[in-house]
């Protein structure tokens, strides 16, 4: 059977709207730079690469080629994977699954996007069906738009209750360096800015972001001696079941109750809200902090508002932390953001999360998200599964 | 699957993604370019580790993964090491009606080819010819503000 | 290490002008794979699918297969690049431990884009893109440096593509099987020289699935006679400027094939049949030299000889190749299932025989800067 794996270093960018600074190369490299010095190690000792982000985003055919001098990826093992707003979580698996066969013992996993270069949202409606589904398509906040209005009519949800995540995300990314938004933001401004598709306003909505991760994973015997404390992965799941907009379910998320379910049996999770120390979830809109808590199995169905957002059980200081490093409302660039999920979750488990740190974190959530219903997650542990 | 032809027409849309782009050149590369476009140089750089020299210019050695700081002019002049003379048109995409010539010139001083338009009769193109970068007039910083290598006569 | 076998396989006949959509060809080879098997979609517990956004005009393209692949409610993903790769994730993900039985399926429909605008959008917009460059005149430099380097001829060359379309006459999958000469090749249009139009392979349509499972379910699944094991795969990759690499060197795909020989135990004496990655007839000998079949600069005079026709010492691309049938994801994994087949003893009319070994290759990239190779065995 397949080997153990552990996270044993991770590398992100500074993310910001526009990194003129540097070519998507170049961030690839910076981010691969500081995960090997995260892990104290050069990039000899590892034996695979894989890569992914979203194609029509950069307008780049064969990526993993492309990248090469930034990967440090000449004369080694490439590959790609892409599956749009998951391919971070996606391309943490496919390392994950290079080490667990057992064919690699060491693997980087990079996720890439400079947003800045092109029209995001016209990009993202090319996603839908051409013959059926792309022409009245606009794009990313109309259906997490309508998923939420039928939460709030359905469950007693409140546009308040979305801007409590909103003002929770966005204040946690003050903590964090590598944020690409870090402001203080108040309930109140949240519920005061700009309406982009009802009950969505601008400070619900994540940003478009240019940045790079880079995580290590190596197997058990490696990791052990790389990393003090590497963060074990105990469960990668994904779900997915979108064939047309019109078939989804909108007021829950199945793919999404059904992957965290299966995760939980992989890592022996019976009440995730009371076993994980911390979550780092893809959330591309506050609504989703609100609605998708139901699918996450914190609360029966509808419960979210009540038992979870109003008694601030989320925050820093709750019962569980979320989106410690600010979340994807703070910081969004769409292929690595899955995989920032995944880092900042091994950070929390390896104690290296600095001014964001949960205290003592054993076992924690990380999460991809990508239209249309993919749901991807993580578990890691600091003890071995 | 192939005789419901018989009974109903079939239908294809048409279509294209139109999606505006715009690529970040970063500092590398930025450089390369600026000096091309202000001096009409070409410039490479090298590796403080082993030594190799790359044009273009690279931000990591592809050997050595070590960043690189130490720049070097090159004369422009160099050898066609491969070369194809295109005989179909792509409108939009080439540079030039065909017949045209594009080949791999190895560049004297560095250690690595640049690929590129090669102006010179396509029944006179070789493997070996010594070739030298012509540099454009009007220069915008891209890769055209080389015009194309002529053979060295 | 536990042992992955092929258990089941199924392929569209390849064609120029498949008027099926994306999900009706996937329909088409899920369901003949899993017949092949003798096995439900129940017994798939993830799906691993192949396909390019750029070729297929759609962010997230694998979304358009996702129901007809049998990915509902289970773990799926996509791999972009060539099916051997898709292949090679399968395997990595039943290895882990976490599955047991995986789908692998690729699409594509050639006639449905442009090759030269898709493959131009794999060059660098910094540097080479503007210049117009895409898969073809890329791979005609690298025939020239290939000629320069080994001294083969464009007749060499042409002796590729005459045999490969030969070998797709008895193949029923095959695209544009053609009983050709030399000179016929030598005399059909010029492309980009030294590519004339016989040289490349053709714009196809088409779809292939393989099902892979762990020993443990090969076992339970599926008789002797139809598992094939996959006992050795090794990729990699090389630079990506085509000036930072002597084109006519093949050191990605020694280190490629180097691992996978050595996983598998096997060397090139072992190996009976092979299916190369041929989309330009150059890329046959240059490959194979790459494979360790011939010393660095033989490929085309041992191909002259005949040493690597259907009858010949060593059968390579008795299917056709990718010369007579070319859908770009699905290329590499046509090519394992032709090895399959060919192990199994179905291959009819260009059944190699007595094969226990076989190779199969797939490439990503221009001219093949990264390479899979497989040795599959009985
Ligand atoms: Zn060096």
């Amino acid at each position: 059977m397949g080997k153990r794996v552990g996270i044993v270093g991770v590398g992100q960018t500074h993310h910001a709207a526009h990194r003129l600074d540097a070519s998507g190369v170049e961030l690839i490299a910076e981010a691969v730079t500081r995960a090997l010095d995260d892990a104290d190690m050069s990039l000899e000792q590892v034996d695979a690469i894989v890569i992914g982000n979203m194609d029509h985003f950069e307008n780049i055919n064969y990526v993993d080629m492309w990248a090469t001098d930034g990967l440090g990826s000449c004369m080694k093992p490439v590959f790609k994977v892409t599956t749009g707003g998951t391919t971070g979580t996606t391309v943490g698996a496919a390392a994950y699954y290079h080490a667990a066969s057992g064919l690699f013992d060491v693997v980087m996993a990079v996720g890439w996007e400079k947003n800045s270069e092109s029209d995001t949202q016209a990009a993202i409606a090319t996603c839908a069906n051409p013959v059926l589904e792309r022409d009245p398509f606009a794009g990313a906040i109309g259906p997490l738009a309508t998923e939420y209005s039928m939460y709030m009519k359905a469950y007693g949800a409140t546009e308040e209750d979305a801007a409590i995540v909103a003002a929770r995300d966005r204040n946690n990314a003050l903590n964090n360096i590598y944020a690409h938004n870090r402001m203080k933001v108040t309930v109140e401004d949240v519920l005061n800015s700009p309406m982009l598709s009802y009950p969505v306003k601008f400070l619900d909505m994540c940003p478009r972001s240019d940045g790079a991760c880079a995580v290590i994973f190596a197997v058990e015997e490696k990791a052990k001696k790389m990393c003090d404390r590497p963060a074990w992965v105990h469960a990668s799941v994904v779900r997915h079941d979108y064939t047309h907009f019109g078939d989804l379910e909108w007021q829950w998320m199945p793919t999404l109750e059904r992957a965290t379910l299966q995760a939980y049996k992989y890592a022996g999770i019976s009440n995730p809200l009371r076993e994980l120390d911390v979550a780092e979830l893809y959330l591309p809109c506050s609504t989703c902090g609100v609605k998708w808590m139901d699918s996450f199995w914190f609360c029966d169905r509808g419960e979210s508002p009540k038992k979870i957002i109003r008694k601030r059980v989320t925050e820093m200081d709750g019962e569980l932390p979320i989106n410690p490093s600010g979340g994807v409302i703070a910081t969004n660039p769409i292929g690595a953001t899955a995989l920032i999920r995944v880092g900042e979750a091994a950070w929390q488990i390896m104690g290296r999360a600095e001014g964001r740190q949960v205290p003592k974190v054993k076992k924690a959530l990380a999460t991809g998200f990508g239209g249309c219903s993919w749901s991807d997650v993580f578990i890691l542990g600091a003890d071995l599964p | 699957m192939a005789d419901w032809k018989s009974e109903v027409e079939e239908v294809v849309f048409p279509g294209k993604i139109c999606v505006p782009y715009s690529w970040t050149v970063g500092s590398t590369l930025s450089k390369w370019y600026v000096q091309l476009r202000d001096d009409g140089e070409i410039w490479a750089n090298r590796c403080p580790s082993c030594g190799k020299v790359y044009v273009p210019p690279k931000i990591k050695c592809l050997d050595c993964y070590k960043d690189m700081n130490d720049w070097v002019k090159l004369p422009g002049t160099g050898t066609v090491e491969t070369f194809t003379v295109v005989h179909y048109h792509e409108p939009g995409l080439h540079p030039k009606k065909p017949p045209f010539v594009y080949g791999v010139v190895k560049m004297d001083g560095a250690d690595t080819g640049l690929v590129h338009l090669i102006d010179v009769d396509p029944d006179k193109v070789k493997v070996g010819m010594r070739v030298k970068a012509k540099i454009a007039k009007e220069r915008t910083g891209h890769i055209t503000d080389i015009k194309h290598f002529k053979p060295l006569s | 290490m536990e042992r992955v076998a092929v258990i089941g396989v199924g392929q569209t006949k390849y064609g120029t002008d498949k008027p099926e959509t994306f999900h009706e060809l996937v329909w088409e080879v899920a369901n003949k794979a899993l017949d092949d098997a003798g096995i439900t979609v129940n017994e798939i517990d993830n799906v691993v699918s192949v396909s390019s956004d750029f070729w297929d005009g759609r962010t997230i393209s694998s979304m358009a297969i996702s129901d007809t692949s049998g990915a509902f409610g289970k773990d799926i993903s996509t791999v972009e690049g060539d099916g051997t790769f898709g292949a090679l994730y399968g395997m990595m993900r039943i290895l882990s431990g976490s599955f047991g039985t995986t789908m692998v399926v690729a699409h594509h429909k050639g006639t449905e884009s442009s090759m030269s605008g898709i493959t131009n959008t794999a060059f660098d917009p910094l540097v080479e893109r503007r210049l117009g460059l895409d898969a073809v005149t890329s791979a005609a430099l690298q025939a020239r440096r290939y000629m320069t380097v080994s001294g083969a001829s464009e007749q060499q060359f042409a002796r590729v593509s005459v045999k490969n379309h030969g070998n797709a006459l008895r193949n029923p999958f095959a695209a544009l099987p053609l009983e050709i000469t030399v000179e016929d090749v030598m005399a059909s249009p010029m492309v980009a020289s030294p590519l004339k139009k016989l040289d490349c392979s053709p714009v196809t349509d088409g779809a292939a699935a393989v099902i892979l499972a762990a020993e443990r379910e090969a076992k339970k699944l599926t008789t002797n006679r139809k598992r094939v094991w996959l006992k050795g795969v090794g990729h990699c990759t090389d630079a990506f400027r085509l000036g930072d690499r002597d084109l006519a060197d093949t050191r990605a795909l020694k280190k490629a094939a180097k691992k996978a020989y050595d996983m598998a135990g096997v060397t090139t004496e072992d190996v009976d049949v092979v299916e190369v990655y041929d989309a330009f007839s150059y890329m046959e000998p240059l490959w194979l030299e790459g494979l360790g079949f011939c010393d660095d600069g033989m490929g085309p005079e041992i191909t002259e000889r005949g040493y690597f026709d259907f009858g010949g010492k060593l059968p390579v691309n008795p299917s056709g190749g990718r010369l007579s049938a070319n859908p770009v994801q699905v290329a590499g994994l046509a090519g394992m299932i032709e090895c399959v087949l060919q192990l199994r003893g179905e291959a009819g009319r260009r059944q190699v025989k007595g094969a226990e070994v076989a190779l199969a290759h797939g490439i990503n990239g221009m001219c093949g800067q990264s390479h899979c190779v497989w040795i599959m065995g009985k």
